[in-house]
């Protein structure tokens, strides 16, 4: 799911499952390419969510969370930032790392 | 066990995988991350016959897709090493091992990198090796790119349309890029070059601020853009043969020096590297393994 500043707490910060965030760009190749994977990831289970900031839709969230280079996936868990990758790793890797 | 495993799931083996399964051999593409290779960060692809623009995601997805309804499988893994065994090889993943009679190597390359203490630990935090996937993050601000060559070049004039500041460094004095570039990047009041002298030192606590370079200058950047070309990922513990710069030595039969061993793409000794020369050897990669296994 695409999600907002205003929908972070809730969706991820005070999320009880693991959740992995991909801040992703429209005019970044790369992340076009990891964005299928991680919507098959998120059809997959019930365990975890996935979801996606634009970070020009949401510049604040980026800058927030020190992003500067994309695709960049955080991982969070009970409100806390457990694990981050930058650039294209494959599905399994990301799944790997929700279900530590 | 498969008749042909191709290691790269770039346009080389995606074409090979495509040729292999139309010849009706078992096969099997490991891809380390996301099929496409290098075109994942090609924004627009103009050169490719019959598609006057396409970007290299919606290329590789359709090659990707092709090669799927060919019935070849595609496993996402990295392959570390190769073993002989009875009867073909075995490829060592990080997550699994996979047998095939043959073998076709199109890992591709991957950015070279500088080679300096903490360059690793500031990716992503300052470092890049892409400026058309990280230029936009540096919108006012000052940045610097390392290299001497066109794609530095071209870079600098790119990240001049975003920054407020571009540092172009190299260690010579004069960069090896030529030509109406040249004139351009002088011609850019946001560009300064910054020649003859190496970066010694990367510079900052949690992010980025700083190079040190090995004359004693130093210089204040939010960005370092890395652009020294590029080096081949031949690291499979099996004795390849190999030229200089580590490229897998084969001529246009992609027959490298172990028989059932192939190799197509930019990883081969070759004059041009491109999507249709990468094409090229895989499709003759996978005659070539198909050859061997009859």
């Amino acid at each position: 799911m695409n999600i907002t500043s205003e929908e972070f707490d809730k969706e991820v910060l005070s999320c009880d499952k693991p959740v992995v965030v991909d801040f992703n760009a429209t005019w970044c190749p790369p992340c076009q390419a990891l964005h299928p994977m991680l919507e098959e990831l998120a059809d997959e289970s019930d365990e975890y969510k996935v979801v996606f900031v634009d970070i020009d839709e949401d510049p604040i969230l980026a800058t927030e969370y020190h992003v500067s280079s994309i695709p960049c996936l955080v991982f969070f868990k009970n409100g806390e930032e457990y694990e981050r990758r930058v650039g294209l790793i494959p599905k399994k890797r990301v799944k790997k790392i929700l279900e530590a | 066990m498969y008749d042909i495993l191709i290691i790269g799931g770039g346009p080389a083996g995606l074409t090979a995988a495509i040729y292999a399964r139309r010849a009706g051999k078992k096969c099997l593409v490991l891809e380390a991350t996301a099929c496409g290779g290098q075109i994942l960060n090609t924004d627009k692809i103009t050169n490719y016959p019959a598609m006057a623009s396409i970007s290299g995601p919606e290329l590789a997805q359709n090659m990707q897709q092709q090669v799927l309804d060919l019935g070849a499988e595609i496993e996402y893994d990295k392959a570390t090493m190769i073993t002989a065994i009875d009867g073909g090889f075995s490829v060592k993943g990080e997550d699994g091992e996979y047998a095939a009679k043959s073998i076709i190597i199109a890992a591709g390359t991957s950015p070279r990198k500088l080679g300096l203490p903490r360059e690793d630990e500031f990716i992503g935090k300052g470092v890049s090796y892409c400026v058309t996937c990280d230029g936009a993050f540096y919108k006012g601000k000052t940045v610097s790119i390392y290299g001497g060559g066109f794609s530095a070049a071209y870079g600098a004039l790119y990240l001049a349309d975003i920054a407020d500041k571009v540092y172009l460094v190299h260690h010579h004095d004069e960069l090896r890029a030529t030509g109406s570039v040249i004139d351009a990047i002088n011609a850019n009041s946001k560009i300064e070059m910054v020649l003859g002298s190496d970066i010694a030192e990367l510079e900052g606590s949690e992010k980025l601020t700083g190079i040190a370079l090995a004359d004693g200058r130093s210089l204040e950047v939010d960005a370092l853009f890395v652009s020294i070309g590029r080096v081949p990922h031949c690291d499979f513990c099996i004795d390849l043969k190999l030229d200089d710069e580590g490229y897998i030595v084969a001529d246009e039969s992609c027959e490298t020096s172990i028989p059932g061993i192939f190799v197509a793409g930019d990883i081969r000794t070759k004059n041009l590297r491109q999507i249709v020369t990468a094409t090229a050897d895989g499709a003759a990669a996978a005659e070539a393994a198909i050859r061997f296994l009859n």
